[in-house]
């Protein structure tokens, strides 16, 4: 599967309350209407001119913070396609999996404001079309490409009826 | 090979011996979510016909963060939880009960048990050695109704905790230079076990502080063994049946160790925006603070009001500076005023706000106005998460909190000490 689209560079350390501000807490169950929010504390122009199939492309960290699956999901109903960074907080990362958003682990210093990018997710690799680079990403643990490729976790127990993932068996 | 804590109960709720790095299916026993997290949780299951609970009564839906609501928007998500507590059976903690990790673990965490939480701040729980962490809203959904989950199972690292704290220095100040020294990404999906001779001689309110701010350096969970004292809290709690030792195996291999003599800390501050932007109060001392707040999941029980109170007794805010002060839970609210702690608090120009997570979310009870500095004894301090994104938050210990609100800047609690 192969998404196109502009990147958004933001720096490190872009916590959920840069991507959805406590401020609009009463939003929280009318996703559309926050989504117009989203990393507003971070770049106040971002809402209103993402495109869809756009990537998000942070530093270190990206996400840390609160549990809230509204982050990942307010950038997913914004029309972004995936979220890109050096590394991600744990919680988000989980969250954006289950939402059916790619969050993938790459160098994002070979990424401009603007870049016009193309990943290959089954791929592995990012190509950077404006500077004629490929960016390798770091592999999805297989539990997680399996609900990737479900739509995400409430979709995958919707077809499953279950938990079915690829786990680790027991050592004899 | 020996184990650590994440390794051994981790394995019992996968059925096999575990390693860091594999990926198991496991039982969840206690489940939670909150006004923010829940109905969005609620309405996964109603999409998915799920709306059950596996562990009734040990699933709780809190009712904290917004509460009582300020909006009708919120009042709305309130009802849904309420709707779901009484179709399903699970427990509903009411609008005034308290913030979710200190209910949770008053009344429902047992040590062994595994704790899943809307809320990032589950990992409290660690503090009675139940392996407690936050997830979303999808995640603990899950959990609730099918009382499963799949767990990467995390290297631990072992922070060693040695020498005693000197008046005026708590767990707080121990806490917040951790994670001054590895970093907000410090620990990013690892467990922190604290230990060491310090933490054995802690008592349980300190401990939960530590294991409530572990999300802060990153990490999945933060655990403390069950020993005498996690025993006499759960006797306290009338729950002393389900006491059960746990600890790591001495050959526990970790993938770190860090290494903190507590005897040698000073009083400590997060400065804005960071948890990691750490500073000693020598190096901090007179920035003026406009509000100041006592209270939240990290620093809202009777310990740490006790602590202000002493503090505060026979002195008054600063007239530039308010105090607002939360109890933790209704039971604290209720110890704090046969204390005469609330009685303290008033009569230093203090208000007090209902049990719940108070200003903390940005919600409403204290929102910063812009450029406004606040000093907190809450867990987090990013940019907005008060409401404003104009306004600093800055981070301490409660005796820390109760002197800058005397002297209407960060001030040294120590020079309070009689």
């Amino acid at each position: 599967m192969v998404l196109k689209g502009k990147a958004w560079k933001f720096g490190d350390d872009i916590s959920t309350d840069h991507i959805a501000p406590g401020r609009y807490f009463h939003l929280r169950s009318n996703l559309p209407e926050l989504a117009k929010h989203v990393l507003e504390d971070a770049d106040t122009e971002f809402a209103g001119k993402v495109q869809k199939g756009d990537f998000v492309v942070g530093g270190n960290n990206f996400g840390l913070g609160s549990s809230r699956e509204h982050a990942p999901t307010i950038i997913k109903v914004a029309g972004v396609s995936a979220v890109m960074a050096k590394s991600f907080a744990r919680i988000f990362f989980r969250n954006s999996i289950n939402v059916g958003l790619p969050a993938l682990i790459c160098d994002t210093d070979q990424i401009d404001a603007g870049d016009d990018l193309e990943v290959d997710l089954t791929g592995g690799k990012i190509q950077n079309k404006t500077q004629g680079t490929v960016i390798e990403f770091t592999p999805l643990p297989i539990v997680m490409v399996e609900i990737l490729q479900d739509g995400g976790l409430a979709e995958h127990v919707r077809k499953h009826g279950d938990l079915q993932l690829s786990c680790d068996l027991p050592e004899k | 090979m020996g184990k650590t804590i994440a390794e051994k109960i981790l394995g019992e709720h996968a059925g096999c011996e575990v390693r860091p790095g594999q990926i198991h299916i496991v039982t969840v026993d206690v489940a939670l979510v909150q006004d923010g997290t829940g109905p969005l949780a609620v309405k996964q299951l109603q999409s998915l016909g799920l709306e059950q609970a596996a562990h009734p009564d040990r699933t709780v839906l809190f009712l904290d963060h917004a509460a009582p609501s300020p909006r009708k928007e919120l009042s709305n998500d309130h009802v849904t939880l309420r709707n779901f507590a009484a179709k399903t059976g699970a427990v509903l903690s009411e609008v005034g009960d308290g913030v979710c990790h200190q209910v949770i673990n008053e009344s429902y965490v047992n040590p062994g048990d595994i704790l899943i939480g809307a809320d990032s701040h589950t990992c409290t729980g660690g503090a009675l050695c139940a392996f407690s962490t936050g997830m979303g809203s999808t995640d603990v959904a899950i959990g609730i109704a099918l009382g499963k989950t799949w767990m990467l199972i995390p290297p631990t690292v072992r922070v060693e905790v040695t020498g005693d704290l000197t008046p005026g220095v708590y767990s707080k100040d121990i806490i917040l230079h951790l994670i001054g020294t590895i970093g907000a990404d410090g620990a990013t999906y690892k467990v922190l076990e604290f230990g060491g001779p310090t933490i054995d001689a802690m008592e349980q309110s300190e401990r939960f502080t530590l294991s409530n701010m572990a999300v802060e350096a990153g990490a999945k969970a933060g655990l403390i063994a069950a020993d005498n004292v996690t025993r006499e809290y759960l006797d306290s709690r009338g729950r002393a049946a389900n006491f059960r030792e746990i600890g790591p195996d001495p050959d526990a291999e970790y993938e770190r160790v860090v290494e903190i003599d507590a005897s040698t800390l000073a009083p400590t501050v997060s400065f804005p925006h960071t948890v990691d932007n750490t500073r000693t109060i020598d190096e901090a001392k007179g920035v003026k603070i406009d509000q100041v707040v006592i209270g939240t999941c990290t620093n809202g029980r009777l310990h740490d009001l006790m602590v202000a109170a002493s503090i505060l007794r026979g002195n008054h805010r600063h007239p530039g500076t308010r105090l607002i002060v939360i109890p933790a839970s209704r039971e604290v609210y209720l110890e704090a005023v046969r204390a005469g702690y609330i009685e303290t608090f008033v009569e230093a120009g203090g208000l007090i706000v209902n049990p719940g997570c108070g200003p903390c979310v940005g919600v409403h009870e204290g929102v910063l106005a812009d450029g406004e500095k606040c000093l907190s004894t809450q867990n987090r301090n990013f940019h907005g998460r008060m409401g404003n994104p104009k306004g600093e938050i800055y981070l301490s210990s409660p005796a820390t909190a109760a002197a800058t609100a005397v002297k209407g800047e960060l001030a040294d609690p120590r020079e309070f000490l009689s």
